[in-house]
């Protein structure tokens, strides 16, 4: 059965993959993508990957589909019309595809138990972490715990990336140098919009009490730092476009917001710091409480609030830049 | 049939991510070109979760009463990856629209024709 719901949902993608390539409304290409976001999550649930479909429903529907739109409010909203094909392109994608296919023919088939996949880490991981690290979320033990170097590395590449922004985006521009800092006036945020207002009021309360439990729930439940960082931005950035630019940069002065964003990978490098100082390993948990698994649900838990916070700074700064970049 | 049946997943994988790297090599346009890009990258996140599925397993949370899981090691890699995507996207996206603001334009042959003709 659920694999006839992952075969239907995956047929779905086709058909606004398929969509989205036609269409030369850039602002339907952006609809379309929240859209194929959504149906990506749906299938990522149906294969039992629920922490993944949750950061695909925040990221790809919400915020990304966000971003995409407020890149066109500054640049354009349609393609420019090309009349002819570009057959080389096409050829080049469909050999290309044609090679690939090939290929699956040796790999194991979908949800075969004794795929080599199975066979390496990951036995140990789903008989051991329960036990070792504590947490029944594996997802949680393996990226907060096992694999913690590689995901502090992942963060540091969120806050580069975000520094990248903020270098391209804050700079005054040259000539209107003045309208840079405006911001969207009464008439482009939603402030008139009655039924907006009234339901972002309802929702916004929502929205951050989840994150919240999303964060601190991730060990026992699907969720975690990442997770929760984006719901949470979420959150911000709905009450930005409902309220306008001025008064959510009221509520969190960029130099709060900048400041948190080093903070929560300070965090993280910090907790595996004192790891090391407590005659552990960088990153080794166990070092920090009497308990080995005491200290583990410490690590875990301060490492994936340093991952939350810079998450959720880092989208919201990024936002904060596209929509403070003013109409050109 | 079940040769077909196995491998469908895949199949569709390929076919989003030809889609995604169509729209990045044959459109002119900066923010298609990103959009190919993103769907070139929720491709291969496809794959990975595909192939960590179980037959008759569960998501990857241990409880009473389940002892079939799939794979926790890709939903690792994945949930990491789109993050970090969607930070390299607006990076992308940043760069969007700062050349607009410099040539007036996103599309690729009239950015080619700029340069040239200065």
């Amino acid at each position: 059965m659920s694999q006839f719901i992952d075969m239907i949902l995956l047929a779905f993608l086709i058909v606004v993959a398929v969509a989205v390539t036609r269409t030369l409304n850039l602002f339907a290409t952006a609809v379309l993508t929240g859209v194929y976001s959504l149906l990506m999550a749906c299938i990522f649930t149906v294969l039992d990957a629920v922490d993944v479909a949750f950061t695909e429903a925040a990221v790809g529907a919400g915020i990304s589909t966000v971003l995409f739109l407020a890149t066109l409010s500054l640049t354009t909203q349609r393609e420019k019309a090309h009349h002819h094909y570009n057959w080389g392109a096409l050829a080049t994608a469909l050999l290309t595809g044609g090679a690939l296919v090939y290929g699956t023919f040796d790999m194991p088939h979908f949800g075969d138990p004794n795929a080599p996949i199975h066979q390496h880490v990951a036995p140990h991981y789903i008989d051991v972490s329960p036990t070792e690290i504590g947490v029944p979320n594996m997802v949680t033990s393996v990226l907060a715990s096992y694999r913690g170097y590689d995901t502090l590395g992942e963060t540091s590449v969120i806050f580069t990336a975000c520094m990248a922004v903020l270098l391209l985006l804050q700079r005054e521009r040259r000539g209107g140098a003045s309208s840079a800092l405006e911001g969207p006036t009464d008439e482009q945020s939603m402030q008139h919009a009655m039924i907006l207002r009234v339901q972002s009021k309802i929702f916004i309360p929502l929205i951050l009490l989840f994150a919240l439990y999303v964060q601190f729930h991730g060990d026992y439940g699907p969720g975690g730092g990442f997770q929760a960082g984006v719901i949470f931005a979420a959150g911000i950035i709905l009450y930005a476009l409902v309220n306008g630019l001025e008064k959510a940069r009221a509520i969190i002065p960029p130099n709060i917001l900048h400041g948190l964003v080093a903070f929560g990978l300070l965090l993280y490098a910090g907790t595996g710091l004192a790891s090391l100082f407590m005659d552990g390993n960088f990153l080794q948990y166990r070092a920090l409480a009497h308990e080995a698994t005491h200290g583990e649900h410490l690590g875990i838990l301060l490492i994936e609030l340093g991952v939350g916070i810079t998450v959720a700074t880092v989208m919201t700064s990024i936002f904060f830049s596209f929509s403070g970049r003013g109409r050109s | 049939m079940s040769e077909a049946l196995g491998l469908y997943n895949y199949w569709i994988a390929i076919f989003l991510m030809m889609v995604g790297f169509y729209n990045v090599i044959a459109r002119g346009n900066l923010v298609k070109k990103l959009v190919g890009l993103s769907i070139f990258q929720t491709s291969v996140f496809l794959l990975y979760i595909t192939m960590g599925k179980v037959s008759g397993g569960t998501a990857p949370i241990a409880g009473a009463g389940f002892d079939t899981f799939s794979n926790p090691l890709p939903h690792v890699l994945i949930l990491t990856a789109i993050v970090v995507g969607i930070a390299t996207t607006a990076v992308g996206l940043a760069l969007v629209v700062r050349i607009n603001e410099h040539y007036g334009s996103i599309e690729e042959d009239e950015l080619i024709a700029q340069e040239e003709g200065s």
